[in-house]
């Protein structure tokens, strides 16, 4: 299997540690990432609140390079670039859409593309639990955690093929199958503020305020992300979030794949914890890997 | 919070037929369970609710709608169209309601247009965004110059804001081209019109 790998540009900018995790994580069970060649933005949501088919044309120019490649799957870790992929691939199946879309483009672009998934399917698809046991070494084992998928992991439904758009339970799965308990999440796709942070901060401390409070009260030790926005509403706004809720939050917010490779070991150098605005360590140190490991 | 209105008297059917159109959805099954409104994450700073704004496309009171701050305020998560009972795709409706917003002149919250602006532009330059130019643009289109810098420090610290970008020089040039023939058809469009 040819795996396009679309690390997004937040994997080289904000969420430096999200993509070094994946890395490491994919790497330890084999995954060949191939980075697509000159990849570019994918437009997130600025392009498609400015206009449908331009977020479909910088879209497609990646998901053509994938294709050339003669990749089988275009996997990416971030949702917005996700949701935006596979927006484009679905709406390129009209004819007059695509036209439009090949109007903007240096040349039409492939008829069909590979499919676009995350980094969480594609462990999820081709791993069992007892293979993901089996490379546990330190079992998280003890702690408590909340899997947060955010609002564009799973929604809409019919385009992203993420089991139920309201109660996805993969990041669960893998998380639960490296001994981690997992706490029933009620507000796991309920929306973190988004891009509003900077526009209008109280979009995005009321929502995050929201789950970092229901984590708060349900008394887990972090709070698990799959996304780098929600990832930096919640860890690095989490003070704002505070403010507007009245209320004093000590949450630690880490990326489900740094969590997997604590879980399997890896050296933290290569996870990124100490970029982690929150500290994680009373979460290491239950794990028994406080102190000079991280943070 | 909303003025009088006399639907007989307002009514623009072509312009619920054109968002109908554009989105692909059928508005005229909404029957207003509010249901939309009750999961909407900003509903809390919307001048009009989404139920009121999908009654206003029915009606085909289009100042009312084009004139909505919510367009400018909505997230995008969907929530609206996963809870919909009759599976109208409510955040379609909303992105072409701020697309003809904007083609319309009715940009009713100019800040948040002009983040996306900045993110835009710094895409066109560099083929990926590059978060401290989104930042400065933003800032100086907005005036808002003390915007997050509660937050300088603790995301330099933890080196989340890379001063260099990250640039692809062929990715960026691509992108440039996408963009630029973009702008060109928008302005054939307008002249057009």
């Amino acid at each position: 299997m040819k795996i396009a790998y679309y690390p997004g540009c937040s994997q080289e900018g904000s969420a430096l540690d999200y993509g070094k995790s994946t890395g490491a994580v994919c790497a330890a069970f084999g995954f060949h990432l191939e980075e697509i060649p000159n990849w570019t933005c994918c437009g997130s949501t600025p392009a498609h609140a400015l206009d449908t088919e331009l977020s479909a044309a910088l879209c497609a120019r990646n998901l053509d390079l994938a294709t050339r490649e003669k990749a089988d799957v275009v996997v990416t870790p971030c949702p917005s670039c996700l949701n935006n992929l596979r927006l484009a691939s679905h709406r390129m199946e009209n004819p007059s859409f695509r036209a439009n879309v090949n109007a903007l483009l240096d040349e039409p672009a492939a008829e069909k593309f590979p499919e676009a998934t995350s980094i969480m399917q594609l462990l999820g698809r081709h791993l069992d639990t007892e293979t993901i046991k089996a490379r546990v070494k330190k079992t998280l084992n003890g702690i408590k955690l909340a899997a947060y998928y955010g609002c564009l992991m799973s929604r809409p439904a019919n385009v992203m093929d993420f089991g139920d758009p309201e109660n996805p339970t993969l990041m669960e799965s893998l998380l639960a199958a490296c001994g981690a308990e997992m706490v029933d999440f009620p507000l796991k796709t309920a929306c973190c503020g988004a891009a509003s942070g900077i526009p209008e901060r109280k979009l995005t401390a009321y929502n995050s305020g929201r789950i970092l409070e229901l984590a708060t009260t349900l008394g887990v030790d972090a709070i698990a992300v799959a996304c780098p926005l929600c990832q930096m509403n919640l860890d690095l706004r989490q003070k704002q979030a505070a403010k507007a809720e009245d209320a004093f939050f000590d949450m630690p917010i880490l990326y489900f794949t740094q969590l997997m490779g604590l879980a399997m070991d890896i050296n933290p150098e290569y996870l990124g914890l100490e970029q982690l605005c929150v500290s994680p360590e009373m979460l290491l140190r239950k794990l028994g890997m406080g102190k000079g490991g991280a943070a | 919070m909303m003025n009088a209105v006399y639907p007989g008297r307002m009514q623009d059917k072509d312009f619920t037929r054109k968002v109908e159109e554009a989105s692909g959805q059928d508005i005229s099954t909404c029957y207003q369970c509010g249901n939309c409104t009750a999961g909407c994450p900003a509903g809390f700073v919307y001048d009009r609710q989404v139920n009121q704004i999908m009654r206003a496309v029915q009606l085909g009171l289009k100042e009312q709608a084009l004139g909505s701050a919510s367009l400018w305020y909505c997230l995008s998560c969907s929530i609206c169209t996963m809870r919909c009972p009759n599976n109208i795709d409510v955040a379609a409706v909303m992105e072409v309601l701020r697309h003809m917003a904007r083609e319309e002149g009715h940009v009713t919250v100019p800040r948040m247009d002009k983040f996306w602006l900045s993110f835009m532009d710094t895409v066109r330059a560099f083929g990926r965004v590059y978060e401290i130019g989104t930042m400065s643009l933003y800032m100086l289109r907005s005036l808002r110059m003390n915007t997050d810098l509660d937050l300088a420090m603790p995301a330099l610290a933890h080196r989340k804001l890379p001063f260099v970008p990250h640039l692809s020089k062929e990715g960026a040039s691509a992108v440039g081209r996408i963009i630029s023939r973009y702008r060109a058809r928008q302005e054939k469009q307008e002249k057009r019109q």
